[in-house]
């Protein structure tokens, strides 16, 4: 890449790989991400989010962004999703420049308050399948209620979300999108807001639900175990502005192997990979002044 | 560096043990006794206060005994089942309704207008403020003596004045439980692709439901008052009086009772529509959500 970044130069191993996207069917790569500058406007501030950004995610990939907050991951998957424009820069899904939310990009959000309060969980799963004309009737019905039960939320589909727990309802919000059968799902920090022990009850279940329908995920966190964890993939962002620090391979780790030592060493390499910048931080800032 | 010892409270030893027999208080789940579904019911609950009212009423009446000031209870009910008897009230009752209904169709249906201009551009929004914060404080009966010169005695006056009082009090409300849609949903929204009216009815409107219903309420209290006094005002319109001229005739004839059974009128219409019609809604909408308690 003509703009590979300052700090990039550490664990990138995907450039080889980027010549070969060319091809037209032959090709897994999904989506591509390439010199992506972000900015958003705060009452006082420009803030660039992310500086020139490149990343390919592959079909059935588990993509995760992973990076300390004010790295610019959530504002990325913002991008992916349509709700930004980008300042420089392409995203571009199945060769097509993004440029809208659109439901061929499902997102997932950290908060509860994604689902419609005034509908029902079997509802909520039908709306947007009927709202874009997708999936129709009783087709749509049908799909409702299969990605229900895969959910493990039959009992509760006539309940409305208030009277859910939390991590039922983002149980919901997965099942809404994946009836959708979107081209990528993307997921905010999808369990940041749920208690330890149903995160990782829910981070199994998506594994689950992956294994069953093999579906592209691209998943943003603040947690290198959940990272290492959910992702078959890692993208690591360095702070402020956010710039590919690496792409590191995780396809071989699940919660079988949370014990095994190769887990430890990926997670301490990304550990050292996020927080190098705190023990050298005076020729950090020199650094980006010269 | 950990030079601290980690314990510093006395050892103390661990245990494990079977949960106690909970037989001792009883069921786990105790279905609640009659007089405590009636202490959790809101109509028994206010139908009790409404009680306690009327024998305050009837009592001091009785006490004060001058009916031509302050006539009883039971004088007013039966001046009130005696007129609703002969037709008089039910008259005089639609021909009022049918004005605020009127009057209340057309400043929903602007108010509608004005709030999605408002939500789909910022100069929308400056003029909804603006118009808002200029009409909001302007008692809508202070513009009946213009309303009477622009469209004379009649439904049309009322009708003016009534859509006046509606119009910014529920565009107020509209706009700020638009404005507070959550964020996510929004995006959900959008997601989805819907955009322009379809954004508006299928999310937002939903969305800012508790909010618009609380403006339909003060829009509705705002046109009820509003259509009394203009009544009282100018009296009859060309066909019929409405309630407010019923009191109005009733005093001229020093008539206490009748005046009081038109207040009464006034006052139960308001109760049947807050507790009947909007209680109906809002157990069917935004309680059932859980967006309200």
């Amino acid at each position: 890449m003509p703009y590979a970044t300052a700090q990039g130069a550490g664990g990138s191993v995907r450039e080889s790989q980027l010549g070969a996207g060319m091809s037209a069917d032959a090709t897994p790569e999904l989506l591509r991400v390439e010199g992506l500058t972000l900015q958003y406007k705060t009452p006082q501030h420009l803030v660039t989010a992310t500086y020139q950004v490149d990343f390919s995610v592959y079909q059935q990939d588990r993509y995760v962004i992973l990076g300390p907050s004010g790295c610019g991951k959530s504002t990325l998957l913002k991008a992916v999703g349509g709700f930004m424009k980008p300042v420089q820069g392409s995203i571009r899904l199945r060769d097509r420049e993004i440029t809208a939310p659109g439901p061929d990009r499902m997102m997932v959000f950290q908060e509860f308050e994604q689902l419609m309060p005034w509908k029902t969980v079997l509802e909520n799963v039908l709306f947007p399948m009927r709202a874009t004309g997708r999936f129709k009737g009783k087709d749509a019905h049908d799909r409702a209620l299969a990605v229900i039960e895969k959910v493990k939320l039959s009992k509760f589909r006539d309940v409305y979300p208030h009277m859910l727990s939390g991590g039922m309802k983002m149980r919901v919000a997965i099942a809404r999108a994946m009836a959708m059968e979107p081209d990528i799902l993307l997921m905010d920090e999808p369990f940041a807001a749920l208690d330890a022990l149903t995160r990782r009850k829910m981070q199994e279940e998506l594994l689950d639900l992956w294994e069953q329908v093999r579906f592209t995920l691209m998943f943003v966190t603040h947690s290198i175990e959940e990272a290492i964890i959910v992702g078959s993939r890692i993208l690591v962002l360095s702070p402020h502005p956010g710039r590919v620090r690496a792409e590191l391979d995780a396809s071989s780790f699940s919660y079988d192997t949370v014990n095994a030592p190769e887990f430890g060493v990926l997670s301490k390499r990304i550990h050292g990979l996020l927080f190098e910048h705190e023990v050298e931080q005076l020729p950090q800032t020199t650094e980006a002044h010269a | 560096m950990n030079a601290m010892p980690r314990q510093m409270t006395p050892a103390r030893p661990e245990f494990e043990r079977q949960p106690i027999d909970a037989s001792g208080i009883g069921e786990v789940e105790r279905p609640l006794s009659v007089m405590e579904r009636l202490v959790n019911n809101d109509a028994a609950r206010k139908a009790a206060i409404l009680l306690f009212l009327a024998v305050v009423w009837e009592v001091y009446a009785r006490w004060l005994s001058n009916p031509l000031l302050f006539p009883s209870f039971s004088d007013t009910i039966a001046t009130f089942t005696g007129d609703v008897i002969d037709g008089t009230i039910p008259d005089r009752v639609s021909t009022s309704v049918w004005s605020l209904l009127l009057g209340y169709g057309a400043g929903l249906g602007l108010a509608g207008l004005f709030t999605t201009f408002a939500v789909s551009t910022r100069f929308g929004t400056d003029l909804l403020t603006t118009l808002t914060s200029m009409f909001n404080p302007l008692p809508a009966i202070a513009l009946l003596p213009l309303a009477l010169i622009w469209f004379g005695l009649g439904t049309g006056s009322l009708v003016f004045v009534i859509v006046h009082s509606v119009l910014w009090a529920v565009s107020l409300n509209t706009l700020v439980g638009f404005r507070s849609v959550p964020e996510t949903l929004r995006m959900s929204g959008r997601n989805y692709g819907l955009n322009g009216m379809r954004y508006v009815l299928l999310i937002l409107i939903p969305a800012a439901f508790p909010a618009i219903l609380a403006g339909l309420k003060i829009g509705w209290a705002f046109a009820w008052r509003t259509l009394i006094a203009a009544e009282l005002v100018f009296g009859v319109s060309s066909r019929s009086g409405g309630l407010g001229w019923y009191i109005f005739e009733a005093r001229s004839e020093l008539d206490t009772p009748r005046v009081f059974s038109g207040l009464l009128a006034v006052i139960v219409i308001g109760l049947f529509v807050e507790s009947v019609i909007f209680r109906a809604i809002e157990a069917r909408t935004v309680q059932r959500w859980g967006m309200q308690r």
